[in-house]
């Protein structure tokens, strides 16, 4: 049967967004861990996700949900922890306020981003047999 | 192990990680980069919203320098080959990367067209990103610098309204500034304050890729830029020299 009759023999047409190829390496990396100490199921995941990052969670989450059914994450609940963007002066290190102009209010110099523009893997808790 | 029959319970294992989930992509942009230095090519990551005078500015790119000869360009589209047949017409060795739906190169894709496209000699080999002001900005290509179009048609607020690709930039060109007489609404002064709260050291050229103007400028860029890496270069070199003269 075809569903929506927009594709040709049987292609499959995903809407690619960026959180996808983003889930894709989540699951490949935690496919690699658990493969690494036999585990037999995931139980949990952690993945902050800083403001800067280009990475919306509703959309992670919605890729998490397509992708995870078939691997070991199948069962794994996914918890993903926000990040603020946070900056700071390149040269007294001083604070900078996100929003305004970014630079230093004392002295001037420009602002650095001191978190907040990566999505990484912090944790997974897995099942690993009693031996 | 399990008390009452001995089975061997499973146990549940934290496993602290701790990495990018970018970590693969980056390890095969730290590659391009290599390639790019080997060369001495400077590579550039062309970014900007679909329409925003990218393919223009590289053809108008090749009319100031008298041919595309120290030019080169990826292309990435996603369906068809036109950017790319535009840039050959205009005299740069250029290829089309098909994204498919992928709404962003990735330093994969930009590793497998490097073996398809005759860069070596290439002073400044542009990657024209796809037509996207939020993926691209995530992507490293292995790319010497960050380069934004914006057209003055975009509006003034486009910088406040994707942060995530104009912090990464390290030049924006301000395309079509010959349309600007028409746009009674759009600042100049707006747009250089909306860069200035979302690019740590704001820098802008406003061109017109159809009269001209701001291209000399745009020139001098790319030329300040290859000095840097020259400069760059050297000094990697005397860092390392006496190491090599120690063992």
């Amino acid at each position: 049967m075809r569903v929506g009759g927009v594709a040709g023999a049987g292609a499959i047409i995903a809407p690619t967004v960026h959180e996808y190829s983003i889930v894709q390496a989540l699951l490949a990396r935690v496919e690699a861990e658990a493969a690494e100490r036999r585990a037999t199921a995931v139980h949990r995941l952690r993945v902050r996700v800083g403001e800067l990052s280009g990475v919306e969670t509703p959309l992670l989450e919605s890729a998490y949900e397509l992708f995870r059914e078939r691997s070991i994450c199948a069962r794994a609940a996914l918890e993903i922890v926000p990040e603020a963007a946070r900056w700071c002066c390149s040269d007294c290190r001083a604070a900078v306020p996100a929003g305004g102009i970014l630079r230093c209010p004392r002295c001037g110099a420009p602002a650095r981003l001191a978190a907040g523009d990566d999505i990484v893997l912090e944790r997974i808790e897995m099942e690993v047999p009693d031996v | 192990m399990c008390d009452t029959c001995g089975c061997g319970d499973p146990e549940l294992v934290p496993v602290e990680v701790q990495e990018s989930l970018l970590a693969g992509n980056d390890r095969v942009a730290a590659h391009n980069r290599d390639h790019f230095a080997e060369h001495g090519t400077l590579a550039i990551n062309l970014m900007g919203s679909p329409g925003s005078g990218k393919t223009a500015l590289l053809e108008a790119t090749a009319r100031a320098l008298g041919g595309g000869r120290r030019l080169a360009a990826l292309s990435g589209d996603l369906a068809t080959d036109r950017d790319a047949e535009r840039l050959r017409r205009a005299g740069i060795p250029s290829r089309s990367i098909t994204t498919g739906s992928a709404c962003h190169l990735d330093a994969r894709l930009v590793h497998e067209a490097l073996h398809e496209l005759p860069w070596h000699d290439a002073r400044w080999l542009f990657i024209e990103n796809v037509g996207n002001l939020v993926c691209p900005a995530i992507y490293d290509l292995g790319q010497a610098a960050n380069v934004v179009t914006l057209a003055v048609t975009e509006g003034e607020d486009k910088p406040l309204k994707y942060p995530v690709m104009f912090r990464k930039a390290d030049l924006v060109v301000l395309t079509k500034l010959d349309l600007l007489p028409h746009l009674p609404d759009v600042r100049l002064g707006a747009i250089a304050d909306a860069l200035a709260r979302t690019m740590p050291q704001p820098r802008l050229i406003p061109v017109s890729a159809t009269s001209g103007e701001g291209i000399g400028e745009w020139l001098e860029w790319l030329e300040a830029l290859a000095g840097e890496a020259v400069e760059g270069a050297a000094a990697d070199e005397a860092a390392a020299e006496p190491m090599a003269a120690g063992g």
